[in-house]
């Protein structure tokens, strides 16, 4: 028992690295062999031969601190990727998935997407949420040569990377833009004074494209106040725009300060509604508001409340998958950017890199259940966003609000 | 791998080779394999990638290793002495991303400047080292734990607050200077220095406080300057993991440095058994492509549709599994203080006997 325990341990080892090795030369050599073993991954009564199937990888955070972000987005890829199969698949080929976990970790993120590159040869990434992952994948990816969608990292910085990152969800600045548009021709307001976080990148990004979109639009802006993240007095700048006289403000914060800000500014008797961004988007919101948040205005990328009939199927279908559970924003923008690299997929000549970017840079007007897309020459996505309004204590959808 | 195979060799042959030769010997074989590996694998970005992984795990192991195993001691914090070593190195590296030395070639003087970066993360790490060493080092047992533990989360609430880091975003657009030929130099520096230490006078005095830090404060060893070199020298070598990771690593980010790093060390180091240099190479080794290993596994198996999707979130059980049940089996850890040489003969069949 004694020599026993150290030699299974030798065992075990010599076989993690083994299975490293063994793989290694086709990460070379390429061709059938790594093909092959995709095709194998499908299981059930899948045709053996490795020439049937396309295979996609996928970088999500299935365990660690945004667990529950990639898990939806993963159930959205999935529902995605059945559709399109059922469909027939693409080029006569059905497609696979490879999802890799990254623990929420960026080191992780840039090993599983080097192992999707080099082992299991996918033709397209999709993933990450959390900006800082994606910012990893996406050096390793434009150095390969091979296209990645981000479904959902709003930073900008993401797709700066290089020609091969796309995304399908808008970037920050963006909601200062819906917002201001929003104001101005559905709220009809002339006046809006804007409190902002001074501490934020985010918050700084939307005020800045909001006061310019206001303006050009004709309306006025009353007066710029600043707050820090983690105050908790927010009297004095509140008092200072009371006397502008302003019909609304904008305050692109994080919902935990919103919610004490929209208490004091019904204290001292303001009352007119308040607007943010999806930095707005979550239940706390409600408890720290409470009645004084109600009939305030936010942007989003999605509601599950739009009465479009695309909106409507998505939903029911991914219930049907997932015991019941309604998709949120992330699940959403996950089987948007699957439908979108599907798509690019079947009107690329071939799959290699280059023909694929080619296809995904053409996406225009493509209709996602999170809004049509259109991706402009930075390969961001150009796209609507919805405005939601808080009606009793939750989120109801207003209207969508396109560029 | 190449590295600890070459001083085994030293210390094999060491009857065997002429005198001038021994002190330089484990370079003359160790350099020309590890340049010779990195030309191999130049062709496959995913083996570099993990073999770097590996390697700089292997430095933070052997180097917690002098500390936890050696002297006795029991630092939980290295990852925050990583994280010293990544953000001072990764912003030099910044600073310096336009500079190069006129009277070198380009890749010649990345190469240099990235040694210069290294060196300020190694140091940067060694001076924190110094800094939480000297006062809790004076204690003695569970207190350091509990200090290292604190200097390990200060480091990475600094770092989520400091605009310079990049915040919670994390630094990203360091230049990747790494190869596998520059981290296996450091693996072979860091276990050369490791060796040197476990056999020198120092390494006794060191031995010794482990064993029984009152006998030996008795017998005349300087308890605490000894604890405080030793740990010292182990945050260098942490800095300079830390400084190797941030440069092929895309994005450096506070996530990377938690606590849970800093216990997957540990882990390493008991593992391998404390106080085993080899032990906590091959436990450094193993830990590190064991997940890699299963998600290969469970690939080859052909895990079909939903299975295959489910298995990446088995490994991590799996992995806790294996542990449990290798402590179980080994309480001592792998090779317990002994070194891989002293213990390999007794395995293998014994026709290889004469080795030893």
């Amino acid at each position: 028992m004694r020599r026993l325990a150290p030699m299974l341990l030798a065992a075990l080892a010599v076989l993690a690295a083994a299975c490293e090795k063994k793989t290694q030369p086709t990460g070379e050599a390429g061709g059938a062999p790594s093909a092959q073993a995709p095709a194998t991954a499908q299981g059930g009564g899948a045709p053996p031969a490795g020439d049937d199937v396309i295979v996609l990888g996928e970088v999500g955070a299935l365990t660690g601190g945004q667990a529950t972000f990639g898990i939806s987005t993963r159930n959205g890829i999935a529902l995605a990727v059945k559709e399109a199969n059922a469909a027939g698949g693409v080029k006569g080929k059905k497609l696979v998935v490879r999802v890799y976990d990254d623990q929420s970790k960026p080191e992780e993120a840039a090993q599983a997407v080097t192992r999707l590159i080099t082992q299991d040869k996918v033709v397209l990434i999709l993933g990450e949420v959390a900006s800082s992952s994606s910012l990893a994948m996406a050096e390793k990816a434009q150095a390969a040569g091979v296209p990645m969608i981000t479904p959902s990292s709003t930073n900008p910085s993401v797709t700066e990377k290089g020609e091969n990152i796309f995304r399908v969800c808008f970037i920050d600045p963006f909601q200062g833009f819906v917002m201001a548009k929003f104001a101005r021709e559905n709220l009809k307001l002339n006046k809006v004074a804007v409190l902002q976080d001074n501490k934020s990148a985010y918050s700084i990004g939307l005020t800045e494209v909001f006061r310019q979109k206001f303006a050009e639009l004709g309306g006025k802006i009353t007066a710029t106040e600043s707050y820090s993240q983690g105050d908790t007095d927010y009297r004095a700048q509140l008092t200072a725009i009371k006397k502008t006289q302003p019909e609304g403000i904008y305050v692109p914060g994080y919902y935990s300060e919103v919610g004490i800000i929209a208490r004091q500014a019904r204290e001292l008797g303001l009352k007119v509604p308040l607007m943010g961004g999806d930095g707005w988007d979550s239940e706390k919101l409600f408890e720290l508001g409470g009645s004084a948040i109600e009939g305030s205005y936010f942007s989003n990328h999605y509601s599950p409340d739009n009465p479009d009939e695309r909106v409507k199927k998505f939903i029911a279908d991914y219930k049907a998958d997932n015991n019941g559970a309604v998709p949120d924003a992330l699940a959403a923008l996950g089987y948007d950017a699957a439908r979108v690299a599907i798509e690019a997929l079947k009107k690329a000549p071939d799959t290699s890199g280059p023909a694929v970017r080619a296809a995904i840079a053409q996406t225009k007007d493509f209709p996602g259940v999170a809004g049509n897309i259109t991706l402009d020459a930075k390969r961001n996505a150009v796209k609507s966003a919805v405005v939601l309004k808080v009606q009793d204590g939750k989120s109801t959808y207003v209207t969508t609000i396109s560029p | 791998m190449a590295v600890p195979g070459a001083t085994t060799l030293s210390d094999e042959t060491a009857g065997r080779v002429p005198p001038a030769l021994r002190g330089i010997l484990p370079v003359l074989i160790a350099v020309p394999v590890v340049v010779l590996a990195d030309v191999l694998l130049n062709t496959s970005p995913f083996a570099t990638y993990l073999l770097s992984v590996v390697g700089v795990n292997i430095i933070l192991a052997v180097s917690l290793n002098i500390v936890n195993g050696m002297t006795g001691q029991f630092s939980i914090g290295h990852a925050g002495f990583m994280a010293v070593g990544a953000y001072i190195a990764g912003v030099t590296s910044l600073e310096l991303k336009e500079v190069a030395l006129s009277f070198l070639p380009v890749a010649a003087s990345d190469q240099v400047l990235f040694t210069v970066a290294l060196l300020a993360g190694g140091v940067a790490a060694a001076l924190c080292g110094f800094l939480v060493g000297l006062p809790s080092l004076r204690l003695r047992g569970d207190y350091l734990a509990i200090v290292t533990l604190g200097f390990g989360e200060i480091i990475r609430v600094v770092v989520q607050n400091t605009e310079a880091f990049g915040r919670a975003l994390g630094l990203s657009g360091i230049p990747q200077y790494s190869s596998v030929a520059m981290v296996y130099f450091w693996v072979f520096l860091v276990v050369l220095v490791a060796r040197r230490i476990a056999g020198s006078s120092h390494g006794r005095s060191l031995w010794a406080i482990r064993e029984d830090e009152v006998a030996a404060e008795a017998m005349g060893v300087d308890t605490t300057g000894y604890k405080v070199r030793a740990f010292v020298i182990s945050s260098f070598f942490a800095g300079i993991a830390g400084g190797l990771f941030a440069h092929f690593v895309p994005i450096i980010n506070p996530g990377s440095f938690t606590f849970v790093k800093s216990m997957e060390i540990v882990v390493m180091v008991v593992l391998g058994g404390l106080g085993s240099s080899t032990g906590a190479i091959v436990a450094a080794i193993f830990l590190t492509l064991l997940p890699e290993g299963l998600r290969s596994l469970f690939g080859a198996l052909g895990a079909g549709g939903s299975l295959a999707q489910k298995v990446d979130q088995i490994r991590m059980p799996v992995y806790g599994i294996l542990l449990v049940v290798l402590m179980l089996a080994r309480p001592q850890g792998l090779f317990g203080t002994k070194e891989l040489w002293d213990v390999l003969p007794r395995w293998l069949p014994r026709k290889k006997k004469g080795m030893s």
